[in-house]
């Protein structure tokens, strides 16, 4: 009986101590939501380069519009924008908006050079399409610096986040964001096009399975409003 | 000589065939952008569905420089048939009428006068293609707006910036009207050899068709002789937009990515040409002009 008791105790210990964990975590995700819940719109211009194997696009000067709680808008200044599926979330915000979740620690590592705490955030609508999302939150400085997100519809992608100027907002000045990609032909007969032998570095770049999408932001005009009609 | 070459286009210009395939064009280009104004987001749709099913395109798809794109596509397969109407009709056409013979009593040589028509053919062949470039590209400009191009390859897309398609557009034509001089020499040899103009129009059509279908066919024992069949030739115009990429796998602008594919289809073009025009001086020097 007293064995009993003492493997019960520690038993309520452990589920104690993870909970606490848990809760832990729940008050991180809680503290970085409220840093970046200061931005309440940003209008940010920058520079996005398309990375995909099967897209040959040239880097283009893009305006973004953010908006809480979730409204996200990229347009290319001058040209067609073609961004992943999913490509709504390229921003940690609208990842962040997700207001019913459980966040658990899964460890530590070190990210771009910074010690960060590994943080599973699970939502609790089982509507929502994202699935899991896994954070590097650099607890030091209170940001994000790499989330992994898996969705029902548009697969898994990643996204790092170098930060500088506007750090203080929790606002990257650079975004990596890595998608896979779906395999990509047409007919010969319906393109109606000369054969073209593949080089090997060709081929190479056509067995990459990831895509990838850099923005790099060069201004941020935050809190100041949004022009009507933006979204 | 250049009395001569007025009189030739005098003739092209006179016969109400010659402006079937101006009225042919313009028609066919008028109903393909009327149907893309209509319902020109669902075409869109259903030809971009392999690219959307890993991204979303933001911004004008359907712009006045893909419907040009759509339209030379749909047409530089077709107008060569019209070509030949005129082409193939020059030496042919006078022997039917009877006035071949009468022609080479004027004090002028052969040779003067197969160039003479030959040039004439050539200035009809430009004139349908500045006709042709009017309305896709210009008409499709102001109906349609402009914005980036987006173009999909057998195996990729390609965008090309706003400010980088026009040039590509003028390289595209000059190109075109090398492809459709080789038809117009092709109908032009054949012309030497028939008494009446139906044999070599329906001639180079016929030929026109099927080594286009031998240029288009992916099967292996095809692929092997598609290099030296001049139908696969004409179709590098497409050449001229696709660009490109550094190492990091931008897309550089102004550049293009076959540029050697490009001179060399254009010099086996000029090559067939002068095979053709001069084939068809030798055997018109040497013919016994009976009509």
């Amino acid at each position: 009986m007293t064995r009993f008791k003492i493997v019960f105790a520690v038993l309520l210990l452990a589920l104690h101590a993870q909970i606490s964990f848990a809760q832990d975590e729940t008050a991180l995700v809680e503290k970085l939501k409220q840093k970046l819940d200061q931005v309440h719109d940003y209008v940010a211009t920058g520079r996005m380069k398309t990375d995909v194997a099967f897209i040959k696009a040239p880097v283009g000067n893009v305006k973004i519009y953010y908006q809480q709680p979730d409204y996200f808008k990229l347009i290319r200044k001058s040209g067609i924008s073609i961004l992943p599926k999913g490509g709504v979330t390229v921003n940690m915000n609208a990842i962040m908006a997700t207001k019913s979740y459980v966040a658990l620690f899964a460890g530590n590592a070190i990210t771009d050079g910074f010690p960060t705490k590994i943080v599973k955030l699970l939502p609790m609508n089982e509507n929502n399409d994202i699935v899991l999302t896994t954070l590097y939150i650099d607890e030091k400085n209170l940001l994000i610096r790499k989330a992994i997100t898996t969705t029902k519809e548009n697969g898994t992608y990643q996204m790092n986040m170098q930060y500088g100027r506007y750090s203080n907002w929790g606002l990257p000045d650079k975004v990596i964001f890595t998608f896979n990609t779906q395999d990509y032909k047409i007919p010969k007969g319906v393109t109606l096009e000369m054969d073209e032998p593949l080089t090997d570095a060709d081929r190479k770049r056509m067995q990459q399975k990831n895509g990838r999408v850099e923005i790099d932001y060069t201004t941020y005009s935050i809190n100041k409003g949004l022009p009507p009609g933006v979204f | 000589m250049f009395t001569l070459l007025q009189v030739e286009l005098y003739k092209i210009f006179k016969r109400p065939r010659t402006y079937i395939a101006f009225i042919a064009i313009a028609g066919l280009i008028g109903i393909i952008q009327l149907g893309l104004k209509l319902d020109g987001d669902a075409y869109i749709n259903f030809v971009m569905s392999n690219a959307e099913q890993s991204f979303t395109f933001d911004g004008k798809l359907l712009n006045g420089y893909l419907v040009c794109y759509i339209i030379l596509q749909l047409l530089l397969v077709h107008v060569p048939l019209l070509i030949a109407l005129i082409a193939a009709d020059m030496i042919s056409g006078e022997a039917n009428m009877g006035t071949l013979r009468l022609m080479l009593t004027q004090p002028v040589s052969r040779f003067e006068i197969m160039m003479v028509k030959f040039t004439a053919a050539a200035i009809y062949t430009l004139l349908l293609l500045v006709w042709m470039a009017v309305l896709a590209l210009f008409v499709s400009m102001g109906l349609f707006g402009t914005d980036d191009l987006i173009i999909q390859k057998t195996r990729y897309l390609v965008q090309l910036s706003n400010d980088d398609v026009f040039w590509r557009y003028i390289g595209a034509f000059g190109f075109a009207l090398l492809a459709m001089l080789t038809v117009a020499a092709l109908g032009f040899l054949l012309s030497v050899f028939a008494e009446n103009s139906i044999g070599p129009i329906v001639a180079t059509i016929s030929i026109i068709i099927f080594f286009t279908i031998l240029s288009t066919m992916s099967i292996p024992i095809f692929q092997k002789i598609q290099p030296y069949l001049f139908t696969t030739h004409m179709v590098a115009w497409k050449e001229f937009f696709d660009l490109k990429v550094n190492a990091d796998n931008t897309a550089l602008k102004g550049t293009l990515q076959n540029k050697s594919q490009i001179i060399q289809s254009a010099w086996i073009l000029v090559a067939h040409i002068v095979l053709f025009v001069g084939v068809a001086m030798f055997v018109f020097k040497r013919k016994d002009i009976l009509t």
